[in-house]
């Protein structure tokens, strides 16, 4: 598989500057200027660690890093400019969103497999919950620079998350409590999506019980989807087999060589973890 | 700094601890880099069975302080897939290959080693005895008398330097090491992961762990290690592979110090996969520093 959506990162761990910070109602979006890895292809993802106090949190923690599909990416200066969404909810994204500009971060990548294009004349259809909106950032400005159109449908917690949507163009948004946007699931605004024009790739991010709703849906009406799913991860290169999801067909495959994106076909069902 | 170890000479005393580092995928993630800049002075492979292994349900992992609870349960491809589709491609690596294997009867652990004797792709063996013996239900590793049993079988299979890994789960691991060198083993590694276990975060009673029980890893475990490998360096002639929470070349100076010949990385290549380089680097540089020949 030549024309497989991955850009191979530099071997081994670097360290990068944090050149901005910003936050987005409960979500914190962190800018690094890579000077030695290449432009990702949207989908791949990066480990990263704080290069200083990673360790000593909650619980002691936390040990390993952590993985992270990039948000956005471009050149700009000697290298790239990446961004990261995130969330903290536990010692790890704890520790990075208490990070400022100037402090330095620890990664790895770019890793995995990204998105590939719709193809056959179907339309790209985004849909993403929570920090799952990532990911769809980046593949969405792809689509928008090859003149596709990229409608995006985002599910958020709460209005204190929905601000999250500002990171796409033109995004529908519902949030769980109805504080912002349609009252319910994300997965309500794809039926109808789906209802008006059915021949559309789904490329979805987010927790799993929403990637397995998407992917039920998808299923059920014969739609194909592309999704880009999470696990914890030790290592993100292969080493750890950790991160492994069950194929339909039976076994496993490991999520950080394999995926992170997967076609939803393989997929029995997405896993809880 | 090269190094002797078992007829075979190493460029420097850091190698990789088996199913730490998957050489195959990891040229997969970062390509032709990974060869031209391999970490490791000898590459360990994952742990070969006879039979191929989808390994244990997830969750596999488990953050704990400083340190990981894995629960992979040995997914490989079985000996016939290892030899036709791995083995070529571990061969072009640019470092000596030291399979890993495992089995639950001496039979099968014969079968193992022949197989692999035959290749000149392997420059030596690793005995995984971390595993109970499905005819008599004890672990072959813990028990010095089951594992010299086993041992005299396996050894005269081979004609290749046959490393014994020695599990940390026992009450007694010098005894077990000196078993192994009664027997024949060419070499003895150190320190498997600890049995642990990770409780639900939010069920009580319940494991988190697909497989409820698991084997702890990283910097928590590495004064666990120092003892153990100190102990059996102590009690046997053959070298030591010393392992356990290694990160930098001050750890790895502190297990040749405690008469390690060879210093093996693992969870730290899940952290930075080019550990196995750095570390190498920074022993240098302490020796430069020093002056004497710790190793």
């Amino acid at each position: 598989m030549t024309d497989e959506p991955r850009t191979l990162g530099p071997f081994g761990r670097r360290t990068v500057a944090i050149t901005q910070r910003r936050e987005l109602g409960a979500y914190v979006v962190l800018a690094v200027a890579d000077t030695e890895g290449p432009l990702p292809r949207a989908g791949q993802f990066y480990m990263l660690a704080a290069a200083q106090r990673w360790g000593g949190g909650s619980d002691e923690r936390p040990f390993l890093p952590r993985a992270f599909s990039v948000l956005r990416a471009r050149e700009a200066g000697a290298g790239v400019r990446l961004e990261f969404m995130l969330e903290a909810v536990g010692p790890g994204t704890e520790r990075l969103c208490e990070l400022a500009q100037g402090d330095r971060l620890h990664i790895t990548g770019p890793l995995g497999v990204g998105f590939d294009r719709p193809g056959d004349g179907r339309r790209a259809l985004l849909c993403g919950g929570g920090v799952g909106t990532a990911p769809l950032a980046i593949w969405q400005d792809e689509l928008l620079a090859r003149g596709a159109p990229a409608p995006a449908l985002l599910g958020f917690r709460d209005a204190a998350h929905a601000p999250g949507a500002e990171l796409l163009h033109n995004a529908r948004v519902a949030t769980d409590d109805g504080s912002h946007g349609h009252h319910g699931l994300v997965t309500d605004l794809l039926a109808e999506e789906l209802d008006a024009d059915a021949n559309a790739v789904v490329y979805a991010c987010g927790p799993p019980p929403m990637l397995e709703a998407v992917r039920a849906l998808c299923e059920a009406r014969g739609v194909a989807c592309r999704l880009a799913l999470e696990s914890g991860m030790a290592c993100g290169f292969g080493a750890c087999f950790g991160c492994v999801v069950p194929l339909r067909e039976g076994g496993y495959l490991r999520l950080c060589v394999d995926g992170p994106v997967l076609d939803g076909a393989r997929l029995a069902e997405v896993p809880a973890h | 700094m090269s190094v002797a170890f078992c007829g075979l000479r190493l460029a420097h005393p850091i190698v990789n601890g088996s199913g730490t580092f998957d050489a195959i995928a990891a040229r997969r993630a970062f390509g032709d880099a990974l060869v031209e800049h391999f970490p490791f002075a000898a590459f360990v492979s994952k742990t070969i069975t006879l039979e191929p292994r989808q390994g244990n349900p997830p969750p596999r992992l488990y953050e704990t302080p400083a340190g990981l609870i894995n629960s992979i349960g040995l997914p490989n491809k079985g000996l016939r897939g290892y030899l036709d589709s791995d083995l070529p491609e571990l061969a072009r690596l640019p470092v000596p290959l030291i399979t890993n294997v495992m089995g639950s009867t001496a039979e099968e652990l014969c079968t193992l080693v022949e197989a692999l004797d035959d290749r000149d792709e392997v420059d030596a063996l690793e005995l995984n005895v971390s595993c109970p013996n499905v005819r008599t239900g004890l672990d072959i590793g813990a028990d010095p008398v089951e594992l010299a049993a086993v041992l005299r079988e396996v050894r005269p299979r081979t004609g290749k330097p046959l490393i014994v890994k020695l599990t940390p789960n026992t009450a007694d691991v010098g005894a077990a090491a000196q078993a192994a060198q009664d027997a024949g083993a060419d070499a003895v590694s150190l320190i498997n992961t600890l049995r642990a276990y990770a409780p639900h975060p939010e069920r009580a009673g319940v494991p988190w762990l697909g497989n409820a029980t698991g084997g702890l890893s990283g910097p928590a475990i590495r004064a666990v290690a120092l003892a153990q490998v100190r102990e059996v360096a102590g009690r046997v002639a053959i070298p030591v592979v010393g392992m356990g929470g290694v990160q930098t070349g001050v750890h790895a100076a502190r297990m040749l110090e405690v008469g390690a010949t060879l210093v093996a990385v693992g969870t730290e290549s899940f952290r930075d996969p080019a550990a196995g380089t750095r570390i190498s680097r920074e022993l240098d540089d302490l020796f430069a520093k020093s002056g004497d020949n710790i190793g």
